[in-house]
């Protein structure tokens, strides 16, 4: 397919250039209506992701006035600031505990759903859905009265054991417990149905090869079903690290990052540095610093997926 | 190695019975063939003797022993699929040890076996692909490598050729009844193909709607089937049917297929088929290649008739002629040099020591 696109290039580069009709020649190339055709979507990139990126580095670089040009400074100033690196910290501990359990509850609830039989199993499936399709900052409002420590079901129904009441959203512990579990509540469903579609794309014969083979349930898990969804995993999982690290409006709606900034997130801290403290430059600079964690990150899982893709 | 008996075996889904009580023996040693037109139950039949598939009813014995509730991996079996179901993760040695593995076999003795598997199939240089690195017939001999190695009591074969293109499929058919010879393990071996199974069985069973309609031989099936249906699947280009009445003429029996045509029956028919009532309800089978062109000398027993034929297919080493006999199709064999031809008037010879006759109504061959 290839050749024949450059070789119908090259002879219409020929005819062309004999007729001396460039703009014809330069239309008829397949490549230009491609690039003309992208356009739009190019222009769309270029002025939502790459202009507030490069907007970004350049705000990064200026003092808090934005009046003058301070280099670095501002990267080293946060490097000397304790916050950072317990955000650092934190961000890290909230992605990696929040997308293993998503992962986890995601792959056992999928099993589950995909052994339900027929019409059933649609009706499971939207259902289980729900918490992905509902707006987060909407549901989290909900979960924030969940967790009143006073007047919440959950402190109430606690009682009924002599439990409690918990302060869900008051200690730091229980803080960072309530907004990863809202987190992995919003979050599964997106697992689930990733791994419910990887589920089924798995022959039924293999498993039937595998029993006879010997395999009990936890080995057939083990040497088919995992081996089958590597590339699923790998590619679900980098998606949610990167969606769950930059999260957002959970935090921001239960806790604002606090107690004492001990649920704050590189974007919820970015915010209240660069918005609520009015200091642009260094929310710019907080948030920059997603960026190489993210990065090394996709080069690892992605490297992994296309050394395995060719298996299947 | 061992024998396998299925007792009044019956398989429902809901309200369907796939499997309505069949009752098999098979031989220690034995290739048996399940043959059947699609949705006859042959498939589920091999599955419940896997234990992929509970059995509602009945009783199935491997090596004397009942294994209705015995799960597949206990049953000591070895399965070949129809789509190879090779592990898309693992090498070709990798596939065929895995259930060495499982069982903890010491690890000299699952590479002595694999390499020993790996001989006889002839697969020695792919050991260490992968099974996306294979052609289809590799990967049916790694298929069928993954079940050697385990030297299993019973070897299950489900339709192993049919995704294979007919070249190779007569290759690997070969292939199969050379590894039989040597591995001697007990065989059932599904598919839909006649000439698969009459070429590989030691016996064949030829199952339709969930029933055995015969067990026999290959040859058996063929020259001596029992019922029409077996009659028909059998064979190809398949038997004639023709409707038929017997009639007493002069003492004589004979045999009426149209108003102009009737043959006398030869005395070994006669006396086999005189008890019968002359009813009109009655079918003549009879094979193409006895419906010949007809010759000077005939043998006793054959008997010629003028007909026009419809179509002639030159195949080679025969030619393929098809006419009707009061409205119903008929195919015969003759000689590529006998001057068949569209449209034109032949003489054809009906070789009557080797015709059926069968109940129309029941199915059944007198």
């Amino acid at each position: 397919m290839a050749d024949v696109v450059v070789d119908r290039t090259r002879v219409t580069r020929a005819t062309g250039a004999r007729k001396g009709t460039s703009l014809r020649n330069a239309l008829g190339r397949k490549s230009t209506v491609a690039f003309f055709l992208t356009l739009p979507l190019i222009l769309l990139i270029a002025m939502l992701v790459l202009y507030p990126a490069f907007y970004s580095l350049y705000l990064a670089t200026l003092n808090k006035a934005m009046t003058k040009f301070v280099g670095l400074s501002n990267f080293t100033f946060l490097f000397k600031r304790e916050t950072f690196w317990m955000v650092v910290q934190q961000s890290c501990i909230f992605a990696i505990t929040a997308v293993i359990f998503k992962a986890l509850i995601g792959f056992i609830v999928a099993h589950f759903v995909h052994n339900i039989p027929g019409k059933k199993q649609r009706k499971w499936r939207g259902m289980l859905l729900v918490p992905w399709v509902i707006p987060p900052a909407m549901s989290t409002l909900a979960w924030l009265w969940l967790f009143d420590p006073s007047y919440s079901a959950f402190n109430y129904t606690l009682s009924f054991f002599g439990v409690g009441p918990i302060p869900w959203l008051g200690d730091t512990f229980w803080a960072r417990f309530s907004v990863i579990l809202v987190n992995v509540w919003y979050g599964a469903p997106f697992f689930l149905i990733m791994y419910l579609a990887a589920l089924k794309s798995v022959p039924d014969q293999l498993y039937e090869a595998a029993a006879i083979d010997g395999a009990n349930w936890w080995q057939r898990i083990w040497y088919v079903t995992l081996p089958m969804m590597r590339n699923i995993i790998a590619i679900t999982t980098l998606f949610s690290l990167i969606v769950t690290f930059a999260n957002f409006d959970i935090v921001r709606i239960l806790t604002s990052g606090g107690p004492l900034d001990t649920t704050h997130l590189f974007a919820t801290w970015a915010f209240q540095v660069g918005i609520q403290s009015s200091d642009i430059p260094l929310g710019a600079c907080v948030s920059l610093f997603m960026v190489p964690i993210l990065a090394v990150a996709a080069i690892f899982i992605l490297r992994d997926v296309s050394k395995r893709g060719n298996e299947a | 190695m061992a024998d396998v008996a299925l007792r009044k075996v019956v398989k429902r889904y809901d309200d369907v019975e796939a499997v309505r009580g069949i009752d098999l023996d098979i031989a220690d040693h034995e290739f048996i063939v399940l043959v059947g037109p699609s949705g006859c139950g042959k498939s589920t039949t091999l599955r419940m003797i896997a234990g992929l598939e509970d059995i509602s009813d009945g009783d199935i014995m491997i090596g004397g022993d009942v294994v209705n509730d015995v799960p597949p991996k206990d049953r000591d079996i070895a399965m070949v699929f129809q789509n190879y179901a090779l592990y898309p993760h693992m090498t070709v040695a990798e596939n065929m040890s895995f259930g060495l593995r499982l069982k903890h076999y010491p690890k000299a003795e699952i590479k002595a076996r694999v390499t020993e598997a790996a001989r006889l199939l002839d697969i020695t240089d792919l050991i260490d692909r992968k099974p996306k690195q294979l052609s289809g017939g590799q990967r049916q001999r790694v298929a069928m490598g993954r079940a050697i190695v385990r030297n299993p009591k019973v070897f299950l074969f489900d339709e192993p050729l049919s995704n294979l293109d007919a070249k190779l499929r007569v290759q690997m058919r070969i292939e199969i009844k050379k590894v039989h010879q040597k591995v001697r393990t007990t065989t059932v071996y599904v598919t839909h193909d006649q000439v698969e199974a009459m070429t590989l069985a030691d016996r064949v069973v030829v199952m339709n709607k969930g029933r055995i309609e015969q067990i026999g031989t290959p040859n058996e099936l063929y020259h001596k089937p029992a019922t029409r249906f077996v009659a028909g699947f059998i064979g190809s280009p398949a038997m004639n049917f023709i409707p038929c009445r017997l009639e007493d003429v002069g003492g004589a029996l004979q045999i009426r297929l149209t108003d102009r045509i009737a043959f006398a029956l030869p005395p070994a028919r006669a006396a086999r088929y005189n008890a019968l009532p002359r009813t009109d309800k009655l079918l003549l089978g009879i094979r193409p290649e006895h419906l010949t062109e007809s010759h000077a000398h005939l043998a006793p027993g054959v008997e010629t008739f003028d007909t026009v034929l419809d179509v002639t297919e030159p195949m080679g080493m025969e030619t393929l002629v098809y006419f009707g006999l009061d409205g119903t199709p008929v195919c015969g064999r003759v000689d590529p040099n006998a001057g068949a031809k569209d449209g034109a008037p032949m003489r054809l010879a009906m070789d009557l020591n080797n015709m059926h006759l069968l109940n129309e109504e029941t199915g059944v061959v007198l």
